[in-house]
């Protein structure tokens, strides 16, 4: 059913909703940006509709919601392990479909990568609901029309933020409130970007060889990256993670076991005992993620790990732009060009 | 819902010294395990890794580790009794059926002797299962030798060669790189010959390089990977080449597979 609601009517909405559910948007967080006494936009919890910041993408994605940075998987207490209880009250997440799509992508990891699904991934995503946020304009580094992850549809709503006025769909009846029905009804759809100024050619899987793995273009970036990383964290899709050991009392009793998100451009993250690391060059890490994001994902699920976000190109403090890389993948690949 | 990530406590058994760094750990275990597989092994509070599995029976299962890190070194302070913590068995493993009938030859390159230990062992006692089994293993020098009452055992009546980088005064076996006697292989249908090879990747890759100047074909060479898997599972991503996921479809790859991987 559609709503049409004005500004402090959708903030009604949102405060009845909070009664069930954490609600989860790109909020400022002051004095947390990359630069001393700079902001940044990232995924925080709402308590009301102002807080919400539509004007800019958010520098993070909305993942570590349920996928947080560092999460304990258990405690030892001498001979006893306990996995720790979540807060398990449903969470809703405002999202671009870009990012619902990249969801969809992580699920694919944790959910059908091998035969065991991921506990702590799933106990934390079964209690999430998405409402999506109509995107048309996009944003100056926003691809993702060329990876065919402007259109969503597994919402369990929509709106649509214009000035006094939302329009809200809600599909999934747990999403109706008590508000909704004093509210004017609409017939509501969502539109969707139809075009970005970036856009991208992904090489044809089957195109792709050996030689594009040795490539040279890929050596540019090993002078370029700086194996920061802020490309991993800022994606929507990237999954990586590595278990850590810490203990936490003095006589070595109670410890814990954790996974905290690792990242493919950072040093140490494919280093094995004994010191054997396989992509020393940050250009090798660099093919790497790239290979992953737009032809080795796509081999197992059938679409590509990459959503276009742009984040990565947002972020990186060298101005590696992802999308040009892959468009220079593309012409290699396309006419077999090397680029000395 | 199952969680796989929780680790189960198991005891040693025994603990037995092969060199100086390396130590082979027996632990109760019963279920079913193929040669190849592997364990993600821990001490709550110092760190999990993933081993290879290098022998079981019905009771138990044995690991071969090396002291190169801060849990490995840990576990060299555990003792018989204590407890060693597992989940698994993970990989695929050495497929008996790949190797019966055939002409087969194993070729391990110091600790890459472990994770093909088992299925060397089983052709070993039950040899009318192969048409010929030959063993090449080769180590740094002769204080690097692992499973030396193995080795003995089935040095009576059976072709193995052992050679070492460097030998000592002492040493009356072969000496030099691994790929240098691969001539002592019977070679005369080489064609149809099935090579395994495990070791560090540099010899891994020489060694497949001179089995096919050799005339092996590829599709006959099987190769086992190591990689540092986080989780065993499919998920953290560490062991993953191209599409392919080590841990999963691996560590034991046919070599058509595994000279496209790139890391």
């Amino acid at each position: 059913m559609g709503y049409k609601l004005s500004n402090t009517g959708f903030n009604e909405y949102i405060q009845q909703l909070k009664e069930r559910y954490r609600l989860f948007a790109p909020v400022l967080e002051s004095k947390k940006g990359k630069f001393a006494q700079t902001d940044v936009i990232a995924y925080g919890e709402i308590e009301k509709f102002d807080d919400m910041i539509l004007e800019s993408k958010s520098y993070y994605s909305p993942k570590e919601i349920f996928f947080p940075i560092r999460e304990t998987l258990f405690y030892f207490m001498k001979d006893t392990i306990e996995t720790p209880k979540i807060n398990e009250k449903p969470v809703i997440i405002f999202i671009r479909p870009c990012d619902l799509n990249g969801i969809r992508r992580l699920d694919s990891i944790f959910l059908k990568n091998g035969e065991e699904v991921d506990f702590y991934y799933l106990r934390r995503r079964e209690l999430v609901k998405f409402i999506m946020i109509e995107c048309l304009e996009g944003f100056d580094t926003c691809f993702c029309v060329s990876m065919n992850s402007n259109i969503a549809l597994d919402y369990d709503a929509v709106i649509r933020v214009e000035e006094n006025v939302v329009s809200l769909k809600v599909v999934d009846d747990k999403l109706e409130a008590p508000v909704l029905s004093n509210t004017d009804k609409v017939e509501f759809e969502p539109e969707f970007i139809k075009e970005n100024k970036v856009k991208v050619t992904i090489p044809n899987v089957d195109l792709v060889s050996k030689e594009t793995f040795n490539n040279d273009i890929w050596k540019e970036y090993t002078s370029r990256c700086i194996a920061c990383g802020r490309c991993n964290t800022s994606c929507i899709t990237c999954s990586c993670y590595t278990m850590q050991d810490v203990k936490l009392s003095d006589d070595k009793s109670i410890g814990e076991r954790r996974r905290v998100w690792a990242g493919c451009h950072v040093d140490g993250f494919s280093d094995m005992a004994g010191g054997h690391n396989f992509r020393d060059k940050n250009g090798e890490r660099m093919r790497y993620k790239t290979m992953h994001k737009v032809n080795d994902f796509y081999k197992r699920f059938d679409e590509h790990m990459c959503v276009g976000c742009g984040r990565c190109d947002d972020v990186c403090p060298e101005y590696i732009s992802f999308s040009k890389c892959i468009n220079k993948l593309n012409e290699i690949v396309e006419e077999g060009k090397n680029y000395d | 819902m199952t969680n796989p990530y929780l680790p189960i406590p198991y005891k040693i058994l025994e603990v037995r010294q092969e060199t100086d760094i390396d130590y082979t750990y027996k632990v109760a275990y019963s279920g079913q395990l193929i040669g190849g597989q592997f364990m993600e092994i821990s001490i709550p509070g110092v760190g999990e890794a993933p081993i290879s599995i290098c022998g079981f029976d019905d009771k138990s299962l044995e690991m071969t580790i090396r002291k190169v890190g801060r849990l490995t070194d840990q576990i060299f302070s555990l003792k018989k009794d204590d407890t060693l913590y597992m989940r698994g068995p993970y990989g695929n493993g050495f497929d008996l059926e790949k190797f019966r009938g055939k002409d087969v030859a194993f070729i391990a390159g110091g600790t890459g002797l472990a994770p093909v230990r088992k299925t060397i062992d089983y052709f070993i006692r039950n040899k009318d299962e192969v048409k010929n089994l030959e063993v090449l293993i080769g180590f740094k020098s002769p204080s690097d030798q692992l499973f030396v009452d193995d080795i003995k055992r089935w040095s009576v009546d059976n072709n193995i060669t052992v050679t070492v980088d460097q030998g000592d005064e002492n040493w009356t076996k072969e000496t030099g790189l691994i790929t240098k006697h691969i001539t002592k292989l019977d070679l005369s249908d080489v064609k149809n010959k099935v090579a395994v090879v495990v070791g560090p990747p540099i010899m891994m890759k020489f060694t497949t390089l001179e089995l096919i100047k050799k005339g092996f074909q590829e599709e006959n060479i099987w190769v086992s990977f190591e990689r540092k898997m986080s989780c065993g599972i499919g998920k953290c991503g560490h062991c993953k080449i191209d599409e392919t996921y080590v841990c999963l479809e691996g560590p034991v790859f046919n070599y058509v597979k595994a000279k496209t991987l790139i890391d």
